[in-house]
């Protein structure tokens, strides 16, 4: 379009000559327009609906406090345990950033919980938004990397052998994996290099991944528009007039407002715990990673950050004996059933591994909304948190005999829900879906 | 009409051809960034044989050095623990250690007590599973990870248990015993790891 065409900013304002200016060269009054004064998004959003914009938040406190970080840690095996007492000690206001950045990350995992959480109730994922869904896992998986990554930062001895635990994972695979460890670490153990590296990763390769994938989630989240509690379209009813959506409200002001507030309670929270309980009895910040690395020493209970111990239940629960009884015949089983009832495309099944990041595909419940679903997805998902809970708290404890079990039992309902989907999602006694959005 | 199709041809032509030399030069330019990331001559250079003296060590005690950054155990057996090891044959995976010979036993291990003198166990203090040390749990007795323990090593990563001699047991996580580093006596209280006559 021709920079003469666009239309003038029009109305009362001091900025309005300005902004014409700008908008001649730059599309800055059409993006704001499309982002956020005429974003039409669902009216009947509800709690659940702040955690999107409160992840985004944490992000730039993660950012910035990240920035200030860097001015004053040193990634050297020598010095990087010592840095970190340096901030929290003699850098001015050092230890409210660093308290800020490390309560962040844990803020960014409860965020991201409650709001995966909430596309699991309201069916969120479901087309045409899968593409958004998984921009949404690629969020995930990044989050844990960098999560990853700055875990190894303060040297302590928590990081060093965390890492060292991870590392090794790649170490089991056949034939490269040796070879593969030694170069992801660039040593043969943990050591200086691996924590020049991942400090690279951390400040700048993760990050930059990340944020061009929120940009990408934003962007096919705009595009498809924000699903709702109840699962309906909006777009299915305009008014004939003007084309909007009738249960639709501008993003700005009216959910601007609503993330504001939102934001404001959130800090409240956040700076209890930044000021109050920055290590969260443990669980935020690990004691033993108060002791500098000691790659002689395996620190006699290890355990990671609480936001990884649900998966690493899943890694202790899988010894040779459980792989070989309940999960190859488990993926065996899921993949032939799905065989069976698809028909359609095998190449289907060819993705039948990551299971959350298929769920578009497995849900095939009439409905969105756990508001429409029957009994057996509420049993489901009910069950599926109180797994994920469970899981997550014998990651903290130490094994036992009895533990472990328990942990194989919360392993295999963990990856029914997923594998069992496609089923029980169908055979579900449903409710009607709604022609409009309710507003409850 | 047939001349345009000849010039699209070749011009499909040539855009395959460059998008394929450029794909390569892409290619061939990652791998010196790859390469970047092996351990560096330094690291490399640091893997050098180190000697431990065990004269001091006695009957039921562990020392441990430092050998490539990794903890290497001198453990010194008694009459009794060795006594424990012929006992635990039935429990552990690899009782002869027959698995990844080379890399995990050297020749003269592959023996009842995976050493050279059934007196000294030499092993790296490093868990086959995912590289955590595990604990010394030498006295038998009940367990809360093993109701009939006699004597050996727990991982308290994940519950991987090790007996005297470094072989792990049946259904844990870790899947091999303990690795033996190559060693040699220089003495009968000098021992050198990391290198053994074989190379010497």
């Amino acid at each position: 379009m021709a920079a003469a065409e666009k239309q003038a900013v029009t109305g009362a304002g001091p900025f309005n000559g300005l902004l014409t200016w700008i908008d001649q060269r730059f599309p800055l009054m059409e993006t704001w327009r499309s982002h956020l004064s005429e974003y039409y998004a669902p009216k009947n959003f509800n709690f659940w609906y702040y955690f999107g914009s409160l992840a985004l938040f944490v992000l730039v406190i993660q950012i910035v406090t990240g920035i200030f970080l860097t001015m004053n840690y040193k990634p050297d095996a020598a010095q990087a345990f010592a840095s970190v007492e340096y901030i929290m000690r003699e850098v001015p206001w050092g230890w409210w950033i660093r308290y800020m950045h490390s309560t962040g990350a844990s803020f960014f995992f409860i965020c991201v919980y409650l709001h995966m959480f909430r596309a699991m109730l309201y069916g969120s994922y479901r087309g045409p938004r899968e593409l958004l869904w998984i921009f949404g896992m690629l969020i995930f998986l990044c989050l844990m990397a960098e999560a990853f990554f700055g875990y190894l930062l303060p040297w302590g001895q928590m990081s060093y052998w965390g890492a060292q635990v991870i590392v090794n994972l790649f170490d089991a695979i056949p034939v490269i994996g040796p070879d593969l460890a030694i170069w992801i670490r660039g040593d043969f153990v943990v050591s200086d290099a691996t924590l020049n590296r991942f400090f690279a990763y951390h400040v700048i390769a993760v990050p930059l991944a990340l944020l061009a994938l929120v940009v990408a989630h934003l962007l096919a989240l705009h595009e498809v528009g924000s699903s709702n509690p109840d699962g309906v379209e909006i777009k299915n009813v305009k008014d004939p007039k003007t084309g909007r959506p009738l249960d639709g409200i501008p993003f700005h002001p009216y959910y601007t407002v609503k993330d504001t507030f939102g934001v404001v309670v959130f800090l409240i929270v956040f700076s209890m715990v930044v000021f109050f309980a920055p290590d969260a009895g443990g669980y935020f910040l690990e004691h033993n990673n108060f002791i500098p690395a000691d790659p002689l020493k395996t620190p006699a209970h290890i355990a990671p950050v609480w936001y990884f111990t649900p998966y690493y239940s899943i890694l202790r629960a899988t010894t040779d004996e459980f792989v070989l009884w309940v999960l190859v015949p488990g993926v065996v089983a899921f993949a032939l059933l799905l065989i069976g009832s698809m028909k359609k495309s095998a190449a289907r099944i060819a993705v039948g591994v990551i299971a959350i990041a298929l769920l578009p595909w497995l849900d095939r419940s009439p409905v969105r909304s756990i508001r429409y679903k029957g009994p057996i997805t509420k049993t489901a998902l009910t069950l599926f948190v109180i797994v994920f809970f469970v899981l997550g708290y014998l990651g903290t404890e130490s094994v036992s005999e009895g533990r472990t079990l328990a942990a194989q039992v919360g392993t295999a309902v963990y990856f029914l829900f997923f594998f069992l989907m496609p089923w029980y999602s169908k055979m579900d006694k449903c409710l009607p879906e709604p022609e409009r959005v309710t507003s409850r | 009409m047939s001349d345009q199709s000849k010039v699209n041809g070749r011009r499909r032509s040539l855009v395959i051809a460059s998008a394929c030399a450029g794909g390569v030069s892409a290619v061939a330019t990652a791998v010196p960034f790859a390469a970047s990331m092996l351990p560096s001559e330094r690291a490399e250079a640091l893997g050098a044989p180190v000697e431990a003296d065990i004269g001091q060590l006695n009957p039921g005690e562990k020392m441990t050095v430092e050998w490539r950054g990794q903890p290497v155990w001198i453990l010194h057996r008694t009459q009794e623990m060795l006594e424990e090891i012929k006992r635990t044959d039935g429990k552990v995976a690899d009782p002869k250690s027959e698995r990844k010979k080379g890399e995990l036993t050297p020749e003269y291990a592959r023996n009842e007590y995976r050493s050279i003198k059934p007196d000294y166990l030499v092993v790296v203090g490093i868990c086959s599973h995912l590289g955590c040390s595990p604990q010394d749990k030498f006295k038998p007795g009940p367990e809360a990870f093993e109701s009939q323990w006699t004597g050996g090593f727990y991982c308290p990563c994940h519950g991987s248990l090790f007996d005297l001699a470094g072989r792990v047991y049946k259904n844990k996580p870790a899947p091999d015993n303990l690795k033996v580093p190559p060693y040699t006596y220089l003495s009968d209280t000098r021992i050198l790891i990391g290198e053994d006559k074989k190379r010497a």
